[in-house]
């Protein structure tokens, strides 16, 4: 955090073109809210703007009664709207580590790149290992490694699409940090929050972890062609992510072998299909 | 460990708030069912505190009480998770109370 003027720097995240390969190091460069730390020229207001009362002796009670996340939140109401004005669909994938996201992903991109064009913003606290592997099945992909951070935040993501610019009328798929608590608390701004599950990973994740389960508009049950090898019961997980959220929508799918894929790819262009009409720019 | 994060907006306000003085105590509220640990804030405050005007200040935690109102029979009850059953059987809820994470205020010298 910055000490001077007390803004967050989330863990100083950095952001790494993979087309380009700079990294883009500056712990301070939000340009969202306008200070710059090389000359220390601030613009915050740091006046008293709050309600006092309570006067004690020296001491002054000030009532604030402010929103923890208030900050993020505003930033992704932002990003919501830098998404909407340009007709990007952006698809905010939440998992634990190992689910199968970046298979998904490739597999995605591999079979909807020609129909629909997308971009990818790849989370991971550190490598670019995923990204590289992104950037190999074709499409444009940009790493934000968050280093002590265990998840996006909406500023990061910002940060993240000032580098990728993606086209209008595209799909911007973001795969967050592999996490099941953090990420579900911070909103990016995204669309729809698609959490991955795998089924060697226990059918009670759901009741274990509910805020990602409801936060999530569509659940992906991966790994599905290792189910006979398996005593994963689908029937109760689903009853249980039911039970937390009974609105998620749910795909059954392999991203290995391919089985369910084309009702994952159905939705996704849905998606796009259903957002606003086309933006020429 | 969001806690972290979630530490460092709360300094984040008040430093920003608190105009340079020296802040001697600082009040949040959670809800039980934001899947925020308020040990782990403690935890956090201290360290992310330090170097700025919150050092050293006192952290109360209110905590929240997770409440909710059943749609189909209107009955309020407590709730220890982020889904239940109302009594009557109903699981279509209303939560009214638990999910907050607010910076309730602060006192300056």
């Amino acid at each position: 955090m910055c000490t001077t003027c007390g803004c967050s720097d989330s863990g100083n995240p950095r952001v790494t073109n993979l087309q380009t390969g700079p990294t883009d190091k500056t712990a301070h460069s939000h340009s969202y809210h306008s200070h710059s730390h090389g000359d220390h020229d601030h613009h915050h207001e740091h006046g008293l703007d709050t309600h006092h009362d309570h006067q004690q002796g020296h001491e002054t009670t000030v009532h604030l009664e402010q929103a923890i996340l208030e900050k993020n939140d505003r930033l992704a109401e932002r990003n919501r709207e830098w998404f909407l004005d340009r007709n990007i669909v952006a698809l905010n994938l939440v998992s634990s580590p190992g689910s199968g996201k970046t298979t998904l992903l490739e597999r995605t991109i591999h079979d909807l790149k020609h129909a629909i064009p997308i971009s990818v913003i790849e989370g991971d606290q550190e490598t670019v290992f995923d990204a590289e592997r992104i950037r190999k099945a074709g499409c444009p992909v940009v790493q934000i490694n968050t280093g002590t951070g265990c998840h996006l935040e909406a500023d990061m993501l910002a940060r993240g699409m000032e580098t990728l610019q993606p086209p209008s009328n595209s799909l911007v798929l973001i795969e967050n940090v592999g996490n099941l608590v953090c990420p579900a608390l911070f909103d990016l701004g995204e669309q729809a929050k698609v959490v991955v599950f795998s089924v060697t990973e226990g059918e009670d994740k759901p009741l274990k972890y509910p805020h990602m389960f409801q936060h999530a508009s569509v659940m992906i049950l991966n790994k599905i062609d290792l189910l006979p090898h398996l005593t994963f019961d689908v029937k109760t997980c689903l009853e249980f992510a039911h039970k937390v959220n009974p609105k998620l929508q749910v795909f059954q799918l392999s991203a290995i072998t391919g089985e369910g894929l084309q009702h994952w790819y159905d939705w996704v262009t849905s998606q796009i299909k259903n957002s606003k009409k086309q933006v020429i720019r | 460990m969001h806690e972290l994060g979630i530490t460092r907006n709360i300094v984040s306000i008040v430093t920003e708030k608190a105009g340079g003085e020296p802040v001697r105590r600082v009040t949040i509220a959670i809800g039980k069912l934001s899947a925020v640990l308020p040990e782990a804030i403690r935890f956090c405050f201290d360290i992310v505190s330090q170097g700025t005007v919150v050092e050293g200040a006192d952290l109360e935690i209110l905590e929240i009480p997770g409440t909710a109102e059943c749609r189909t029979c209107g009955t309020h009850f407590e709730l220890e998770q982020l889904y239940g059953r109302c009594p009557c059987g109903s699981v279509d809820i209303t939560r009214l109370t638990g999910e907050e994470l607010l910076v309730k205020h602060m006192v300056i010298a």
